[in-house]
């Protein structure tokens, strides 16, 4: 068993000498920010003395998380996948998204392979001030003919900058794409080493230091003799395959095999499966009579499916945007930090270019809800000011019910950002689920509340039935 | 506080620490931010020079080395009581078949440890009255929304739904403010029209639904129906007399909050309700729109249950239909695509995500989330035959 990581036992690698040059008062508090992975080693300025390179090291091992990190590709659009810590996120938190790769195949011609490559590296969905992204390419060597595989890696490798996933059996097909399809230095991701092709596969791994898929279909000790191999060959960085079956029996073995592996992991220390997981959702494209929209409708639900039960890496085939869109939400949902609520500051935002008898509007200052008005208004091309109200990062309703959104705050909010002389009108417009507060706000504020609509999205046509633009 | 004494405080929390030395990471933390220079001087002494180790050595590899894997199996202490719904003539009711939910020994579909009895149930919404519906529910149902038997039969013979939820709304006295009395002949009326079980919902009225549900309750008297819901803000104890009169059991409602769950799973289990006739309802919130809280949730519910908190060891249901509340779901949208697959979509995605997080029973509007969520519990339990052949995805997938 190897050490564990309390708050002890990484006080111990630390200087010890208190110098707060890391910003907290001790060597003790720096150990519970490690802890906490608010800080990492470098961050103690004195430990990255040469005399404590072991230290530094050994306190590295110590706070690895069960699941080891692993980055594919390199520079500003490199992905990193697994680091976790916990069977279920309200323990912490959940720690890198899963990413999400979209294939094309080198049997596509040239000119969609490209159309799809820039298309999945535009892709850009909007939501509480986030860009919902895609991440990465998978490449298949659908061809066989190692020579069209590299001539196609090229070029995608020339057409957008997101990390490829190599994906062949064939060990030489891996190894002329890393010879020819430039991108020997861009830490790709070699898909896979098999049972059959394993010391070629992780020979090339090495070489070229790339990540490694280790696929070892339902059969987790096969898998586990695998990683034991590569591990022992010197390769660290590795993504595990079970082989995500998405129908019938199978289905429930794969998730069976998700929760094994991530359990003995992080429950038993097993190092030997803790590595992230991967999952291909894009399997269910395989038959010849597919109809496109509810193969698309299944990849997406298998791919949730997949991502509730700890895929760290999806692979998928789909394009529509009404599909990727409720997985990429999930994805947002799954890895938000369940122990604060998301927020913005609260303050007084200008939208348009408000005048003095442009409206005030009131909203809270949790993500979602000020993205969603601030959304809304912006694009109905309204001029006005909104008032973020300070709720402690809730919604509407729940600081409504719960007392964080009062009248005495929206009075100390109008002094602080002095609405009062940035306009000439005393009106203020409520969301419509804050209805009870108009009495309230209306007494402590002198000001005249008109209560909106209870969704956003309605906010222009209740300013154009009710504010008489002057 | 003297030197000394701080020494010795310090000692002693430094025991504890040991002691617990792998509990929960944030609880570490607020141990830590207190502890800070207080302890300092003691732990200097106790912390002993690290042990270095040396590092394993790369070497050359012919065959795979052997490996072993045992599953990682846990044995929980507690288990989920189970809750009948719906009574067959033999039982003294009408029902084709009755229905159980809970009994749970593990967390959803883990069956390398434990086999979760029931499998998790759909139920579906029909409405006394016509109401506003997304689009892509709506073409489903046009032509039966005028009545609630009609709607009912439809599900249940077309989408072959295991329970109607029938939501008694034009009760609240702001839409129709419809008489118990009446409200209870539509229910007559839809459990003729059909042989599964039912969930009879008032319109959320705290004053009107206590007497909707008792009205309710008594004309299906023995059919072993859920009554939905009782909450802290309305006279559940009226609700939890007639259930235990007519013999229902009862869904009790909290918004978003473990404790406050417990506390009302506590006073209905006071008022003498066994568990085996409750249901939780702790909120299911929208993908997108606080599903993160609901998964949470759900999965420390659950785990309280299996670890022995005897009142949180009630089946849960999740109104998955929630869904359709998100903008997402039902707005029209270019950006977006077409919303005839992103609404139901949106629905499954929810579903399934609070399946597998602990919802024993869902209640559902769009038929193809029925009929997905379906295939695939059967799937998860292994009862479909599959001969799935992944292995060369990378060659066969289209395209
Ligand atoms: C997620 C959630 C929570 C999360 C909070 C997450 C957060 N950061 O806010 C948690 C779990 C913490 C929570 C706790 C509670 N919750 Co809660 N919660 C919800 C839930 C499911 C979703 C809320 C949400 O995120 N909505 C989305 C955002 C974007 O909506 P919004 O802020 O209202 O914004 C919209 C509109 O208001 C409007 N709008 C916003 N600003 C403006 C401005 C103008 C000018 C206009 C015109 C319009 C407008 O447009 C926006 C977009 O549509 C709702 C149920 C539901 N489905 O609505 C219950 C709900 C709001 N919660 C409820 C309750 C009772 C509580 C608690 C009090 C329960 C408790 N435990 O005691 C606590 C309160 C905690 C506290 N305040 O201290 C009740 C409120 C009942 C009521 N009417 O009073 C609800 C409705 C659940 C229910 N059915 O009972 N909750
Ligand atoms: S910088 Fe390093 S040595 Fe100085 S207080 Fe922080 S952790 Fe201790």
């Amino acid at each position: 068993m190897s050490e564990k990581a309390t708050l002890l036992t990484v006080y111990r690698y630390l200087p010890q000498i208190n110098c707060g040059e890391c910003g907290v008062p001790s060597c003790m508090v720096f150990a519970s920010k490690l802890l906490n992975r608010e800080a990492t080693p470098e961050d103690c300025p004195p430990l990255k003395d040469l005399k404590y390179k072991e230290q530094m090291a050994r306190l590295a091992e110590l706070l690895a998380p069960p699941i080891k990190e692993v980055a594919i590709g390199v520079g500003e659009n490199m992905v990193k996948i697994g680091g976790e810590e916990v069977m279920y996120r309200h323990k912490l938190t959940y720690h890198n998204p899963t990413a999400i790769a979209i294939d094309v195949s080198d049997k596509m011609d040239d000119k969609k392979i490209v159309e799809i490559c820039k298309a999945v590296e535009a892709f850009t969905l909007v939501r509480i001030g986030e860009r919902l992204k895609l991440d990465m390419i998978a490449v298949r060597c659908a061809s066989k003919d190692p020579d069209r595989f590299a001539f196609v890696t090229s070029l995608i490798e020339r057409s957008c900058k997101l990390p490829l996933i190599l994906c062949s059996f064939e060990p030489k097909v891996l190894k002329v794409a890393l010879e020819k399809g430039e991108v020997a230095d861009k830490r790709p991701l070699l898909y896979a080493a098999t049972e059959d092709n394993w010391k070629e596969v992780s020979e090339l791994s090495k070489q070229y230091d790339c990540p490694v898929a280790v696929f070892a279909p339902n059969n987790i000790t096969l898998l586990k003799s695998l990683i034991k191999t590569l591990k022992a060959m010197g390769i660290h960085d590795m993504v595990m395959d079970l082989g995500a079956y998405t129908e019938g029996r199978l289905l429930k073995e794969t998730i069976n095999n998700l929760v094994m592996v991530r359990r003995a992991a992080i429950q038993r220390r097993d190092k030997d499966v803790g590595y992230p997981v991967m999952a291909i959702p894009a399997t269910v494209w395989i038959s010849d009579k597919l109809d496109p929209m509810t193969t698309s409708y299944r990849e997406a639900y298998m791919a949730s499916l997949f991502m509730n039960r700890y895929a760290d890496l999806l692979i998928m085939h789909t394009l529509d945007v009404w599909s990727l869109l409720p997985v990429l939400t999930l994805r947002q949902n799954i890895y938000t930090d369940p122990r604060k609520p998301v927020s913005v500051e609260a303050g007084l935002r200008t939208i348009g270019s408000p005048k003095a008898e442009s409206p005030v509007l009131l909203t809270t200052n949790f993500s979602l809800t000020y993205y969603t008005v601030a959304n809304d208004i912006e694009s109905s091309g309204i001029d006005c000011y909104l008032l973020v109200v300070d709720t402690e990062g809730l919604a509407v309703e729940v600081s409504v019910a719960g007392g964080q959104l009062t009248s005495a705050g929206v009075k100390d909010l109008f002094s602080s950002v002095g609405i009062e002389e940035k306009v000439k009108h005393h009106k203020l417009i409520i969301p419509g689920l804050a209805a009870r507060l108009k009495g309230d706000i209306e007494d402590t504020t002198n000001w005249e509340v008109l209560v909106g609509p209870r969704d956003s999205s309605q906010i222009k046509g209740f300013l154009a039935k009710n504010w008489a633009v002057g | 506080m003297g030197e000394k004494e701080a020494r010795i405080l310090g000692k002693n929390l430094i025991e504890l620490l040991e002691k617990f030395g792998d509990i929960e990471l944030d609880n570490v933390e607020i141990r830590a931010e207190e502890l800070t220079f207080l302890i300092q001087p003691v732990i200097s002494s106790l912390a002993q020079a690290p042990q270095l180790v040396p590092r394993v050595v790369e070497k050359e590899i012919e065959a795979l080395l052997e490996a072993e894997f045992s599953p990682p199996i846990e044995v929980y202490p507690g288990e989920i009581a189970e809750v009948q719904i719906g009574a067959t003539k033999s039982d003294g009711g009408s029902r084709r078949k009755v229905i159980k939910i809970g009994g749970a020994k593990t967390m959803p579909f883990y069956s390398f440890e434990a086999t979760n009895q029931n499998k998790p149930v759909l139920a579906v919404d029909v409405f006394d009255m016509p109401i506003t519906l997304a689009k892509a529910v709506k073409q489903h149902f046009k032509d039966v929304m005028a009545d609630p038997a009609d709607w009912a039969k439809k599900y249940v013979e077309d989408f072959d739904a295991d329970i109607i939820s029938l939501n008694l709304i034009s009760t609240d006295p702001l839409i129709k403010d419809t008489s118990p009395k009446d409200a209870a002949k539509t229910v007559e009326q839809v459990l003729q029209a059909v042989d599964v079980p039912l969930i009879i919902g008032g319109s959320g009225n705290k004053a009107k639904d206590p007497l909707v549900l008792e009205a309710a309750a008594e004309v299906l008297s023995g059919e072993r129906c859920v009554l939905n819901s009782a909450n802290v803000d309305n006279d559940y104890k009226r609700i939890v007399k007639a259930a235990k009169q007519y013999g229902h059991a009862v869904i009790a409602f909290t918004p978003m909050d473990i404790n406050n769950q417990k506390k009302l799973n506590r006073y209905l289990l006071d008022e003498g309700l066994p568990k085996e006739q409750i249901i939780m309802d702790p909120t299911t919130a929208a993908l997108g729109y606080g599903l993160d809280y609901t998964l949470s949730l759900m999965e420390r519910i659950k785990l309280a249950g299996l670890l022995g908190d005897s009142d949180l060891q009630m089946p849960i249901v999740a109104p998955s239909s929630n869904a359709w509340g998100a903008r997402e779901a039902w707005m029209k949208s270019e950006e977006w695509g077409p919303r005839e697959f992103r609404g139901p979509l949106w629905e499954t995605i929810t579903t399934i995500t609070v399946m597998v997080s602990g919802a024993d029973l869902f209640m559902l509007s769009h038929p193809a989330t029925v009929r997905v969520v379906r295939k695939l519990i059967q799937a998860l339990y292994g009862e479909v035959d599959s001969e799935q052949r992944i292995q060369d995805w990378i060659t066969e997938i289209e395209g």
